[in-house]
């Protein structure tokens, strides 16, 4: 270890760490006299895109099905029963991925959802799910939130996807479009009440209403 | 003599016999052309019938078939897709036929509150049906062109 290192970093240190804070400060209210006022305002626009653009491209790479899948719990669980549904594949070939149904696309809504998922971090840390028997046993839970959501929001996932304008019932298989045109054209009921279940397996759902 | 000349043809009818089975064998088999040490190509999947109207029933109790698609219906522990629109409470909504009073029966006869967990499954009885061509016909005759072919005035 050199001389230099071991400099006592006490009152020394600290009334050295608070001038230069000073001065930096003395210098951001300072006017400039090197810079004209429009070249600040252009270098401070400039700035605010680039952390804008940032921030969302943060959100973006979050956004992707490799992140969700990154953590066992959702790989092994919900990623493996999606694999046998319509939704991953296809005769159209056109693939639902997970922040397809789990994130808005909205911005508002999208900031919320991530705070709301902080928790699942917390939770993947602390291993409150890390086994497929707990995984299930808090199924039912998670499983209540989602559908709550969907409820709230008129199923927006689905329908960024499917129209209910744009379905055409004559193609429609017979209980297809007999349940479509008495509840959801009525706007009576909503996508996720009658379609529980299309993308993962089931919780227990004795007590859900219209199961037993 | 005589038993020389038997075994003679026995042989040939024997021959005969197998030669026929072995071309027929190979004609009419349910596998295709394949030989039948190699596994030939699948033939291709066939679309579920999917009109959900009833079909008839060969007998009065066959489990009817199921006349709509089946495709990713939960049936196990958690939950039954099927009774989300058989049952009872459910028929309003969904213009599903309800399970008959029999699937409430345990084996004693007993009627239960709900399904009888002995036919909880649905599909261990009821099947769903593709739309193809049978490989092997059906002569199967039901109970009323029996009835319909006895004589007027015959035993029955
Ligand atoms: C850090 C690991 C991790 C990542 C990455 C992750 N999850 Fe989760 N997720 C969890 C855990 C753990 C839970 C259970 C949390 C709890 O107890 O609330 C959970 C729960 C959920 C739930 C149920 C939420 C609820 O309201 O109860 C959904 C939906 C979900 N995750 C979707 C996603 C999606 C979509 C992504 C990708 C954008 C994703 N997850 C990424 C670990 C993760
Ligand atoms: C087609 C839409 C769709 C896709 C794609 C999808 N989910 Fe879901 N997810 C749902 C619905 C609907 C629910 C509510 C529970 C149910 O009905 O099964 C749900 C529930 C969940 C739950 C709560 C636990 C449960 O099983 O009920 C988690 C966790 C979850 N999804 C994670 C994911 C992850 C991770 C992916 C990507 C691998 C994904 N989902 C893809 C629609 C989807
Ligand atoms: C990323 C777009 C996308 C999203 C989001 C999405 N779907 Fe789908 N969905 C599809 C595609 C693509 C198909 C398959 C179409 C085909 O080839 O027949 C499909 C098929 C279906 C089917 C038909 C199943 C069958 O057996 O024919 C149902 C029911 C369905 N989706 C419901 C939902 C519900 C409910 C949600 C919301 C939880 C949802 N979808 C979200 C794209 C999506
Ligand atoms: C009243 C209940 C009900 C509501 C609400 C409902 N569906 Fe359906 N849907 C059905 C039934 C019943 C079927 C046919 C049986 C099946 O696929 O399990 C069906 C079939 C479908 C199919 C497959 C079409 C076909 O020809 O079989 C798609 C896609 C679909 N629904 C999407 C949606 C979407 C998207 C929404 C919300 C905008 C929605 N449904 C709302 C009951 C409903
Ligand atoms: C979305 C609601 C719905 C679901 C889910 C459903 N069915 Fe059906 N089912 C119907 C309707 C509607 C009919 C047609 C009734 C008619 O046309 O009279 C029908 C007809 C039938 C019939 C024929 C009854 C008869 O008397 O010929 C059988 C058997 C049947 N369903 C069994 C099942 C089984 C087994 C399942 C689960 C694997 C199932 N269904 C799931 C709605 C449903
Ligand atoms: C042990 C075999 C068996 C099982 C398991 C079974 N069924 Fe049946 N089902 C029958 C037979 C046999 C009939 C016709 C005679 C009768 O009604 O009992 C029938 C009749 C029906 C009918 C027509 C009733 C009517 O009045 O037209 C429906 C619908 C039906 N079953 C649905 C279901 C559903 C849904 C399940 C699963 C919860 C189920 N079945 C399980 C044997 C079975």
């Amino acid at each position: 270890m050199s001389d230099v290192d071991k400099a006592p970093p006490g009152k020394g240190w600290f009334t050295r760490a608070w001038r230069f804070a000073l001065e930096l400060w003395d210098v951001l209210i300072r006017p400039s006299s090197v810079f004209g006022l429009g070249v600040l305002v252009l270098a401070g626009f400039v700035a605010g895109v680039i952390f804008w653009g940032g921030f969302n491209t943060a959100l973006e790479l979050t956004n992707t099905e490799k992140f969700c899948t990154g953590c066992h719990e959702m790989r092994d669980n919900v990623f493996a029963e999606l694999k046998s549904t319509i939704h991953f594949t296809n005769r159209s070939g056109v693939r639902a991925t997970c922040p397809d149904c789990h994130v808005p696309h909205n911005w508002t809504d999208k900031i919320a959802r991530k705070m709301q998922a902080s928790k699942e971090v917390w939770g993947h840390i602390f291993g409150s799910i890390d086994t497929r028997d707990k995984f299930i046993d808090n199924r039912l839970e998670l499983a209540l939130h989602e559908w709550a959501r969907f409820k709230a929001n008129d199923s927006l996932e689905c329908r960024n996807c499917h129209s209910a304008q744009s379905m055409d019932i004559t193609k429609q298989s017979p209980r297809a479009s007999v349940a479509h045109q008495r509840f959801l054209f009525t706007g009576e009921k909503t996508c996720i009440d009658c379609h529980k279940g299309i993308a993962h397996h089931l919780p227990d759902m004795r007590g859900v209403p219209g199961w037993q | 003599m005589i038993g020389k000349s038997a075994i003679v043809v026995l042989a040939i009818a024997l021959i005969a016999a197998s030669s026929s089975l072995l071309a027929q064998g190979v004609k009419s088999s349910l596998r295709g052309p394949a030989p039948l040490n190699e596994e030939g190509p699948a033939p291709p999947m066939t679309p579920m019938r999917n009109t959900a109207e009833r079909e008839i029933r060969n007998y009065p109790e066959q489990p009817p078939v199921i006349p709509h698609s089946i495709d990713g219906y939960q049936v196990d522990m958690n939950g039954n897709k099927c009774l989300s629109c058989h049952a009872r409470a459910r028929t309003g909504e969904s213009q599903a036929p309800m399970v008959s009073i029999t699937h409430f029966m345990d084996r004693d006869g007993q009627f239960l509150a709900s399904v009888s967990p002995r036919r909880y499954f649905c599909t261990e009885c009821h099947v769903p049906q593709n739309v193809t061509t049978p490989p092997v016909t059906n002569d199967f005759v039901d109970i009323d062109s029996i009835l319909n072919r006895a004589a007027p005035g015959g035993h029955r």
